[in-house]
């Protein structure tokens, strides 16, 4: 073999392990769930108890509601499984809405309530103006009540 | 006809066409940048809706997108031109992924910084540390450490073999960044970004953000062609070509 021939390889090589690594990190990432924990986690023990940890998960519908002090906020995060019921005292961000995506840090209560000092929204992939989204929600509410009336009719048939 | 790339491969013959090329690829730059920042900022609805209600705030991906895309790009880039020159031993190679590094560091930088802007008010935090965010910011620091070794070795082409090697190995963070939030199912995703789908982009949107990301093209070509040319006349000092150009009335 050529030198550069040589080098070839040896770069060729040094990339493909690159390309190994990446992927053994990407799998490790994929199957570490360690950044937050979920409900049901928590509930089966597996989050570190008296240590401050990560809760993820919904806001369930509903179950937001404000202390008499303005500031504290009380919610349920869900996998839609299990539920944890949050406490939280703070200014909440933007995105956060019930029905949404949540990252909450704090520590679990002897009183089974999750006690955060951090609350995180995460938001959503969909970048569109508000007209555009509503049409699209409504378009499929009316496809849904189309294709029952459709199979309304099918079966009175 | 056939290019002889081996002509091109040549700093001597490559400094004056990269001279050629920068008025260009400034034009470029300026153009887009205005009618991508025009698109952005007046053909965009004002307040997201849906499931994703941002306000105003949301234009900051106007830059925050091209920049996390040109850090990622420029990387490749730089590796590819280390690669190459470890491989053929040319000159022009090492001094091209010399001259993108500073480059690349400037739009990670610049994703990071516009990032927590943004992430201060959507998601109620400057930082964390969500696999994605933590990714970037050991890209910055793949940059800064090519950079920083480069300069540690007195000898540029040992400092550009060992600075070319470096890259190499961290070019493992390019797909980790880019793959790290793919997690269709919000409940189980270990991240805070979530995952990117561009058919649930809004058009208008979508154009100034695309518009923006060539416009930051053109000015990396602009900037890199800038920097490739100085160090060309630095390492090639002593050469006869470079004398001749700065003192032309030596030529005998």
């Amino acid at each position: 073999m050529k030198p550069r021939q040589k080098r070839l390889a040896f770069v060729g090589l040094a990339i493909l392990g690159i390309g190994a690594a990446s992927a053994l990190a990407l799998t490790a990432l994929q199957s570490n769930i360690s950044y937050f924990f979920s409900p049901s986690q928590v509930l089966a023990n597996e989050a570190p108890p008296d240590h401050v940890f990560r809760l993820g998960g919904l806001v369930t519908k509903g179950t937001v509601t404000r202390q008499q002090d303005g500031l504290t906020v009380h919610f349920d995060v869900t996998d839609n499984a299990e539920t944890v019921k949050v406490a939280y005292t703070g200014i909440l961000p933007d995105l956060f809405s019930e029905g949404k995506g949540v990252v909450t840090k704090g520590k679990l209560g002897p009183d089974g309530i999750f006690y955060a000092d951090e609350v995180l929204a995460k938001h959503d992939e969909e970048y569109l103006p508000p007209e555009v989204a509503s049409t699209l929600k409504t378009a499929h509410a009316e496809g849904v009540i189309q294709a029952a009336e459709a199979n309304g009719t099918g079966a009175s048939n | 006809m056939t290019l002889n790339w081996f002509k091109l491969a040549s700093p001597a013959s490559f400094y004056p066409i990269a001279g050629r090329l920068i008025p260009a690829f400034w034009i470029l730059t300026a153009l887009l940048l205005v009618v991508g920042l025009y698109w952005g900022f007046f053909q965009t609805p004002d307040q997201l809706g849906g499931s994703n209600p941002q306000r105003e705030y949301y234009r900051i991906i106007f830059i925050h997108v091209p920049s996390a895309w040109m850090s990622m790009w420029l990387y490749v880039v730089m590796v590819g031109w280390a690669a190459i020159g470890l491989v053929f031993n040319t000159r022009l190679s090492f001094m091209m992924a010399n001259a993108v590094a500073p480059t690349g560091a400037i739009f990670t930088f610049l994703a990071l910084w516009t990032g927590a802007f943004w992430g201060r008010t959507s998601w109620g935090t400057y930082w964390d540390w969500d696999p994605r965010l933590t990714s970037e910011l050991v890209l910055f620091f793949m940059y800064i450490g090519y950079m920083a070794l480069h300069s540690a070795i007195d000898d540029t082409r040992r400092a550009d073999r060992a600075a070319a090697l470096l890259a190499i190995v961290g070019l493992v963070m390019v797909p980790v960044i880019f793959w790290s939030i793919n997690c269709p199912d919000p409940t189980q995703c270990a991240a805070l970004h979530q995952r990117s789908g561009l058919g649930r982009v809004d058009g208008n949107i979508l154009f100034a953000m695309l518009i923006m990301t060539l416009a930051f093209w053109m000015h990396s070509f602009a900037t890199i062609f800038m920097r490739l040319r100085s160090i060309i006349l630095t390492r090639e000092a002593d050469s006869q070509w470079v004398r001749e150009l700065l003192n032309p009335e030596d030529r005998t």
